[in-house]
């Protein structure tokens, strides 16, 4: 058993766990947050992608006590307040980027860190490539893409992505 | 997964003595490898020594005519580093399609070279490159490093430090990726050196794993122009053959990856 803290959702958290707790199962059982989801449970789905100080990972790929000392945002952390969307959920509903909604909350994560890395600068084909990591059962993909394209501009031209850190080599790839 | 106790190394002798200390103990890294094939429970070592958190494992510098790349710097760090993004563009480039945008998150560079997956992509660029695998207590050359899939000359408890690549005049990779898992079905890194010497590596094809495509070399050392390999062919019956691709169809893969890298040069 280890002592874990980290910060899940600007809240601090801490617990004592088995060191074989995987990031996902912290998160869901331990904290109760389950919006992040399990689909595959073996790397390949994005299902259970949250934001590791700021990074899009697979949270089934890592153990909890790998997070010691990180700031963790999860889906339920993204939008200001209770009431409220966040741009890129806002766009998801607006374009019906779901269906079934299992795969969302990972494509929400996955697209607020491909918006950051590429400061809004997003095209149809980068956002499919940036995709890669998320699998979705339902929607053929097609509204989910237009959701992220839609988002990003939103965000761009409303000063949300400035603070983004330039990935400038994947910008001019 | 099985149980299993966790620490984490704050430097290269405390990871090294760490480990020493273990039953059954294994590095970790990005995990991206090893925490999926632990909980598959292909993989059950008793204790884990993260090594992602060393300071002198992350980071990429310039040392004389070589970049040096801590083990521990990950996927996205390589592949948006402006250093290595002006003086081998290619490696850079390599690393923004290894898997997807969380595998590129945490997984290492290290872990990835010390795992020697047959169809993973860093192997050809090291071998290409002709880099030097720097360790806790050795330098070895790529040449001797990989030995046979999943195979490395590393020791047990030899923790890799760094890759140091020379820098070439110039070096492509041409990956066709495995449409499922994003993996090379074949990749190959092309790469004219410092010298003017030609190398040609290939990954995700061969049944032993990397492997320098002499033949190849030879040829475009001669004339570097794709169709100077027309008519050069690896043997179909020393290739992979799984449920993604035969022998033979890796084996043609082969020739038309290379002379994409060769089309990419510049
Ligand atoms: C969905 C998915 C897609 C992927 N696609 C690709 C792809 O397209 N191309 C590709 O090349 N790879 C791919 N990978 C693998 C990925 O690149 C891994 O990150 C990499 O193979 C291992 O790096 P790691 O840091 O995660 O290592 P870990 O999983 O932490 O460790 C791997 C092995 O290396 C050892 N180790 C780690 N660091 C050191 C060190 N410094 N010294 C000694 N031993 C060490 C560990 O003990 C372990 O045996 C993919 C992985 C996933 C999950
Ligand atoms: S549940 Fe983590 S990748 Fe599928
Ligand atoms: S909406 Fe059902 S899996 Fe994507």
């Amino acid at each position: 058993m280890t002592q874990v803290s980290m910060t899940v959702n600007g809240k601090a958290v801490s617990a004592e766990i088995e060191d074989r707790t995987l990031l996902v199962a912290f998160i869901r059982d331990h904290l109760g947050l389950t919006g992040t989801h399990v689909g595959c449970e073996t790397s390949q789905c994005g299902a259970c992608t949250v934001h590791v100080d700021g990074a899009a990972m697979k949270s089934c790929s890592m153990l909890a006590v790998m997070a010691e000392g990180s700031s963790i945002t999860t889906i339920e952390g993204l939008a200001p307040t209770d009431d409220t969307l966040h741009p890129v959920q806002e766009a998801f509903r607006e374009h019906h980027g779901l269906q079934c909604g299992f795969c969302t909350p990972g494509m929400i994560m996955s697209a607020t860190d491909m918006i950051r890395r590429y400061e809004g600068r997003l095209d149809e084909a980068t956002i499919r490539e940036q995709l890669e990591g998320n699998l979705c059962r339902c929607t053929g993909y097609h509204n989910i893409v237009k959701a992220i394209a839609a988002a990003s501009e939103t965000m761009a031209s409303s000063g949300m992505t400035d603070e983004g850190e330039a990935d400038t080599a994947t910008a001019a790839s | 997964m099985y149980d299993v106790s966790y620490r984490r190394a704050g430097t290269v002798p405390g990871a090294v003595e760490t480990f020493s200390q273990g039953d059954d103990p294994k590095y970790v890294a990005g995990g991206q490898t090893l925490i999926p094939t632990m909980k598959a429970r292909l993989a059950a070592p008793s204790e884990l020594v993260d090594v992602s958190r060393i300071e002198d494992l992350i980071g990429i510098c310039e040392d004389g005519d070589r970049v040096i790349v801590g083990a521990s710097t990950t996927h996205a760090a390589v592949h948006a580093d402006p250093l290595l993004g002006r003086l081998i563009p290619g490696l850079a480039a390599l690393a923004g399609n290894i898997g997807d945008p969380m595998v590129r998150h945490r997984g290492t560079m290290g872990g990835s070279v010390v795992n020697n997956d047959p169809s993973a992509d860093y192997p050809a660029a090291l071998l290409a490159l002709g880099a030097t695998v720097r360790t806790d207590r050795r330098d070895v050359a790529a040449d001797d490093f990989f030995v046979d899939m999943f195979e490395t000359d590393l020791e047990e408890d030899e923790l890799i430090t760094a890759i140091a690549f020379p820098v070439p005049k110039r070096a492509t990779y041409a990956k066709f990726p495995n449409p499922a898992s994003r993996y090379a079905m074949v990749g190959v890194m092309v790469a004219e050196l410092a010298d003017g010497s030609i190398r040609v590596a290939v990954t995700g094809a061969g049944s032993s794993g990397v492997f320098r495509w002499r033949e190849a070399e030879t040829a475009l050392a001669a004339t570097m122009d794709a169709a100077a390999l027309d008519g050069l062919s690896v043997d179909a019956d020393e290739m992979l053959e799984d449920l993604h691709g035969s022998g033979e169809y890796r084996a043609h893969l082969v020739g038309v990856m290379a002379k994409r890298a060769v089309n990419a040069l510049s």
